[in-house]
């Protein structure tokens, strides 16, 4: 299956809310480590490394594609 | 310091042909007496061949260095002989400890596969591995091990080499077809070849201690530490010797003063607080290791082969060094026997490069990942890196991508010149080019290993009658049949080769899968075997 890149979360407002909230009073570098973790976690659970890859390029070239 | 060691002297003996000022040609010149040098020239013994082995000193390795042997090496040790000793001698560990600054962040069990003759791995010092090393390079006839013999310089032609070497009676030369470079990372023959040593993926250093714990229950365990209180932003690895001796890695990083951080006013503080301050030590050796990942251009310069630290250096982590020089040799003493007896063209030769640095850049690759986790190269990484340990204590997904070192497994020739593709369809892992599997079989009423049948010659293993041995040239691949010559009693070896009845392998001299096929055709198999010669 390749990457979903088509609005997949039901209920968006309120996924970001828990997002946001789930690094409510945390101090930068927690907040930066919670977002690591998050990334291992959810990594994890996609397994599938040929998805990995191509949602590793996309953050990649978005990033790179977006001026600084 | 104290010694649990002391270093033998071997004696110089001037040689016949420099006190008769003959100028002699050997068939193989080995340069280097080091666990590489001497498993080298007892291999090639093993298959006939007679070499020389020069060292420019008189010992065995100073200090105890390569300390890890895996299964693979010990393997062909045991081809040779000396498997079991090392075995029965080494420290086998199964519980490994990570801890990240002042926890652990999980423990692990090896749990090895069952039913192998030699162990995953054990832990060694080198100064004993060379011992035994010696004593069968001096009962072998064909091996004449040459100490004090510095060699100077060396030409070659395309069909000569000439060795100019010093020993203790003055300077004289030797002649050899081959010369096989054992030298080590820091190779004179590979300056006087010119060749070319590059990479350079990443370099570092780190301080090796041996010390002796004595009085303290210390267990016998793997331990590695991430970022420890006693030495910050850096990685520290505990290992048992043989003794009560332990060996520790202290990395230092590239900046670090050797000289100064060797001293031991600043050694013994630093290991006091790793260990507690209720243990008691004592230092027995400490070196400063640096070095680079790097490998030679071509393993072969003519008529000069390199083999081990001399033609690829490594990361110590993952013991890739000894045990992937090891290997080097399995597959090229077979090699330069056929060539030397006319049996095989070069391009045989040829496929020593083409194999075993293939084998040196999957180290190199496997050296740089653990580096990577270890030394993380930007605050992002080091991030993730912190992310993965503090998740490992609690969460079984991401202990398996806590890099400390992976242990040093064989590369598969998998896209060797010499393996003849499969047409048949197989299951598991005994694809061509991939080094056989041990198991445990019954020969002549009595318990054995199927390794210990293999790799005098080529071997064509037969599941079942039906094989014949087919014949190439002066060689011949000779028929092992499960069922007639030996017993596959517990159906292990035949579950590794995902073997049925008709299946047969065409096995190389070094142990490694050829060919295979679900059914014997006797023109396949001799094309398979010209094929595994290089004659195409």
């Amino acid at each position: 299956m390749p990457l979903i890149r088509t609005p997949n979360i039901p209920g968006p407002d309120s996924f970001y809310e828990a997002l946001i909230a789930a690094q409510r009073d945390l101090a930068d570098d927690q907040a930066d480590m919670l977002l690591a973790k998050l990334v291992l976690i959810l990594a994890n659970h996609v397994g599938d490394r040929a998805v990995l890859s191509e949602a590793l390029a996309l953050a990649r070239q978005n990033t790179l594609d977006t001026p600084a | 310091m104290l010694n649990t060691y002391t270093y033998p002297e071997f004696a110089y003996v001037q040689s016949p042909e420099q006190a008769a000022g003959q100028l002699k040609r050997h068939p193989v010149v080995i340069i280097g007496a080091g666990p590489i040098g001497m498993t080298q020239a007892l291999d090639l013994a093993a298959r006939g061949v007679a070499s020389v082995i020069l060292d420019d000193n008189n010992t065995v390795s100073i200090g105890s260095r390569a300390v890890c042997y895996a299964k693979r090496p010990l393997e062909i040790w045991d081809r040779l002989g000396l498997g079991e000793g090392y075995a029965q001698r080494g420290i086998q560990w199964k519980v490994g400890k990570v801890f990240f600054r002042n926890d652990l962040a999980y423990q692990f069990d090896l749990l090895p596969e069952a039913h192998h003759k030699m162990p995953a791995m054990i832990n060694l010092q080198q100064y004993y591995l060379e011992e035994e090393l010696v004593k069968a390079c001096d009962a072998s006839p064909l091996v004449d091990l040459r100490w004090k013999h510095k060699l100077l310089s060396l030409e070659q032609t395309d069909e000569v080499a000439t060795l100019t070497v010093e020993t203790p009676d003055g300077i004289f030369k030797l002649q050899a077809d081959w010369v096989i470079a054992a030298d080590g990372a820091n190779s004179d023959t590979r300056r006087m070849v010119g060749a070319d040593f590059t990479g350079h993926f990443f370099q570092d250093r780190f301080l090796i201690a041996d010390v002796v714990i004595s009085k303290t229950e210390f267990p016998t365990e793997r331990w590695f530490w991430f970022d420890p209180p006693f030495h910050r932003n850096q990685s520290v690895l505990l290992h048992k010797e043989c003794d009560n001796v332990w060996r520790i890695d202290f990395q230092l990083g590239w900046d670090a003063d050797p000289a100064e951080e060797k001293k031991p006013e600043n050694v013994i503080p630093r290991i006091q607080a790793m260990l507690g301050p209720d243990v008691e030590f004592e230092l027995e050796w400490v070196s400063v290791y640096q070095f680079a990942c790097r490998r030679v251009d071509n393993l072969r310069h003519g008529r000069v082969l390199f083999t081990g630290d001399a033609a690829h250096q490594v990361s110590p982590f993952g013991a890739r060094g000894a045990n992937t020089g090891v290997q080097d040799c399995d597959n090229l003493s077979w090699k330069l026997a056929l060539i030397l007896k006319g049996d095989a063209p070069l391009a045989l030769l040829d496929t020593y490069h083409e194999e075993r640095a293939f084998a040196a850049d999957d180290n190199l690759l496997n050296s740089t990942r653990s580096t990577d986790f270890i030394t993380p190269k930007s605050r992002a990484s080091l991030r993730l890196r912190n992310a993965v340990l503090e998740l490992a204590r609690t969460e079984p997904f991401a202990r398996p991508l806590v890099n400390s070192g992976r242990l040093s497994t064989p590369t598969p020739y998998v896209q060797s010149s010499l393996n003849t593709p499969d047409v048949d369809a197989f299951e598991g892992a005994m694809k061509p080019g991939t080094n056989c599997a041990d198991a445990p079989i019954r020969k002549d009423g009595q318990d054995a290993w199927l390794l210990n049948q293999l790799g005098q010659g080529f071997t064509l293993l037969s599941f079942g009658p039906g094989a014949e041995a087919v014949t190439v040239g002066h060689v011949t691949a000779q028929v092992l049949e499960v069922g007639k010559d030996i017993v596959d009693a517990q159906g292990i070896l035949a579950q590794r080769y995902d073997a049925q009845p008709g299946t047969v392998y065409l096995i190389r001299p070094d142990q490694h899968v050829a060919a295979r096929w679900r059914a014997f055709d006797a023109t396949a198999a001799q094309a398979a075997l010209a094929r595994a010669l290089a004659l195409h």
